[in-house]
């Protein structure tokens, strides 16, 4: 077992209606240095959050004690650019457990699913009724199942279904890994691997 | 059954393939470098797994590195501790490792190619997203999470579905002045940067065929910036023609073998895409980037667009503006510039500076720009003395480092001011990419050298000698 499991949240959550969030946003170059996954939450969103003399942004909404949660909702091609996975330890590490998007750039949504963040792509108008409903009533919870691939708003009882690979939802509902199954194939990947000279 | 490039060469390399889930993929090469490593290296050591296969993995050290006086001890402790774990996991593991200092060492996607490690038709993945470079050769390469790196460490697969194809072809010829850089951020421009996610991304057509490997690179490297997770290009006779001799390429009888592989690599006649683009190759000009993200470029000489013209949220796209210090409707033509950045796995190549040198030569840099020249690697170091460009650098009041990533990312000291504008020919225009507060320009090398001659905004047409 690589990393906790997944089945229903219910939790408020955090907006940032902001398109393209790049991963250089969610952590800059400069916090990538440790040897170890430790940490990255201390630095995520860090130019966003803080000023260059380290004094908090009080107009960005991780220091806004109104918006707490376990649920990230952020704009349309959220994580795009680097292939950096401490963005997504980043946003696990602050204590985020699922991203909520109109759309996700691909390797963001994949390093996200091998650590075990949800992230849960909806329509276009259930993202903008989401972002009004928080603005209305920070209190807001959505519950996301990912049994059912359901996400569903309490304010308004609006839900919609999200994709999953059926491989991937079985990994995050046991919280196995990828290792975990190419590791019991070893013998088939060997045997393939003396027909691919180098 | 007709194939594409991207099927024939995917399809081959699926161990298994899973029902409603991903292909298990197996990777023939795999390239490290010290910043997204460290954390894959810990994992197997929790897992107490060996390195399947060492001699398929190739480490070079590059994001953290210094651009002046390599020889001494790496300044920062972080870097240093970065750079060591690398050679530490290197060595304990039996993987090349081509450090600091290493005449072999430079930016992971530079040295790949110089060293025949990349090859046509092979699965090549990296912990960076632009390697989607060594597409330009025919290979499916693209960049991986740290938890894939342990991956291919431990089993030599990934996990991946199969992504959709694009094939986007560019017919005719490129106008003068217009670059491979010019070309992909032209594309970028018309898909934004998230008009191919989910995609890997076919070039096709004459103006494709017409580019060096260099310029296939530059290409290919810039597949990422549209959301798609790799490009590749048919190879052909130049493709061979680079690779032949190679370190790592094969020779004798296993290069005539090769040659019977590489020689299938194309798309058959009839075979299908998810989705063709068409373009001309004489619609593009010199490009420039105006915004904070690669999909915000234009023409050099046009106008920025209006946020009621351009797709997407006013409200990002004015935010967007705000931190540039620009306005809709302004022309970028004139604007000041503080600093010229000419390096990175996009534009670190030699080619890219002798074009720089081709409009230096006999000019003098601007009072009031600083100019950062760096190589991708040793061999293009190298090179550029070999050739006499570096006397032309010198001449015209330009300094030449060592090489590495540079200001790129801005992981090193080499970081662009809050506030400053920087004439880069790297890869990402964001917020703070080259130090906080940065803003980023991202153009060819004929851009920025103009700009670095004229310490503004220029068309590089106009100085072309």
């Amino acid at each position: 077992m690589a990393y906790d499991s997944f089945s229903i949240l219910t939790s408020t959550a955090v907006p940032l209606p902001i398109e393209n969030v790049d991963t250089d946003q969610i952590i800059p170059a400069r916090f990538l240095k440790a040897t170890e996954r430790v940490g990255f939450g201390d630095n995520l969103f860090r130019d966003w959050r803080y000023n260059q003399d380290d004094t908090p942004k009080a107009d960005f909404v991780l220091n806004d004690a109104t918006y707490q949660g376990k649920i990230l909702v952020g704009g349309h091609n959220f994580g795009s650019g680097s292939s950096r996975e401490h963005a997504a330890w980043a946003v696990y590490d602050y204590g985020f457990r699922c991203v909520v998007s109109s759309f996700f750039a691909d390797i963001f949504r994949n390093n996200c699913l091998n650590i075990g963040v949800l992230p849960v792509q909806v329509s276009a108008e259930f993202l903008a009724e989401i972002f009004e409903s928080i603005q209305n009533d920070p209190a807001t919870e959505l519950t996301v199942d990912l049994h059912k691939q359901n996400i569903s708003l309490a304010s308004s009882g609006t839900s919609e279904s999200f994709e999953i690979n059926a491989y991937k939802k079985e990994n995050m509902l046991n919280g196995y890994d990828d290792i975990d199954y190419l590791s019991n194939m070893k013998s088939e990947i060997v045997e393939f691997a003396q027909n691919t000279p180098l | 059954m007709k194939q594409t490039l991207f099927d024939k060469v995917w399809d081959s390399h699926v161990v298994r393939s899973i029902d409603k889930g991903p292909d298990v993929l197996f990777i023939d090469r795999h390239m490290i470098h010290e910043v997204t490593s460290p954390v894959a290296f810990l994992g197997l050591k929790n897992r107490a797994l060996p390195v399947l296969y060492p001699e398929r993995t190739f480490a070079t050290a590059d994001h953290n590195t210094p651009t002046l006086n390599q020889h001494l001890p790496v300044a920062d402790p972080l870097s240093r501790n970065q750079l060591k774990a690398l050679e530490e996991n290197a060595n304990a593991h039996g993987i090349s490792y081509w450090g600091l200092g290493h005449k072999k060492n430079g930016i992971v996607h530079v040295v790949g190619p110089e060293y025949g490690i990349t090859q046509p038709g092979a699965t090549i993945v990296c912990g960076d997203s632009h390697t989607s470079t060594h597409g330009a050769f025919g290979a499916i390469a693209f960049g991986i999470g740290t938890s894939e790196v342990e991956m291919v460490l431990a089993t030599q697969c990934i996990m991946q579905p199969k992504p959709k194809k694009m094939r986007i072809s560019i017919n005719g010829s490129l106008n003068h002045g217009v670059t491979p850089k010019d070309v992909a951020l032209f594309i970028i421009s018309k898909l934004t940067t998230s008009g191919a996610t989910g995609y890997f991304v076919e070039y096709a057509g004459e103006v494709f065929e017409q580019l060096s490997m260099e310029g296939r690179m530059t290409v290919c490297n810039l597949s990422i910036e549209m959301g798609a997770r790799g490009g590749m290009i048919t190879p052909d006779e130049k493709t061979f023609e680079y690779i032949k001799g190679r370190e790592f390429t094969p020779d004798g009888a296993a290069w005539d073998k090769a040659m019977a592989y590489w020689e299938t690599l194309h798309t058959d006649e009839g075979a299908t895409f998810d989705k063709e683009l068409v373009f001309e190759g004489s619609e593009i000009d010199p490009m420039i980037t105006f915004g904070t993200n690669p999909g915000m470029g234009m023409s050099i000489t046009k106008a920025i667009p209006t946020a009621s013209s351009v797709e997407g949220g006013a409200a990002t796209y004015k935010k967007s503006l705000d931190y540039m210090g620009y306005a809709e409707g302004e022309s970028m033509l004139g604007k000041p510039i503080d600093f010229v950045f000419i390096g990175s796995c996009t534009n670190g190549r030699i080619e890219d500076f002798r074009a720089f040198a081709s409009i230096v030569k006999g000019k003098k840099r601007a009072e009031n720009v600083t100019a950062w020249l760096v190589p991708g690697s040793h061999k293009v170091l190298a090179s550029i003395k070999e050739e006499g460009l570096l006397d032309i650098f010198e001449a015209a009041k330009f300094e030449l480092r060592e090489p590495g990533c540079s200001a790129c990312l801005a992981m090193n000291d080499d970081k662009i001011p809050a506030g400053k504008y920087a004439v880069s020919t790297s890869n990402r225009n964001f917020e703070g990419r080259q130090g906080p507060g940065s803003r980023t320009l991202l153009a060819s090398p004929l851009v920025a050298a103009a700009a670095a001659i004229t310490g503004k905004i220029t068309d590089p047409r106009t100085l072309i000698q």
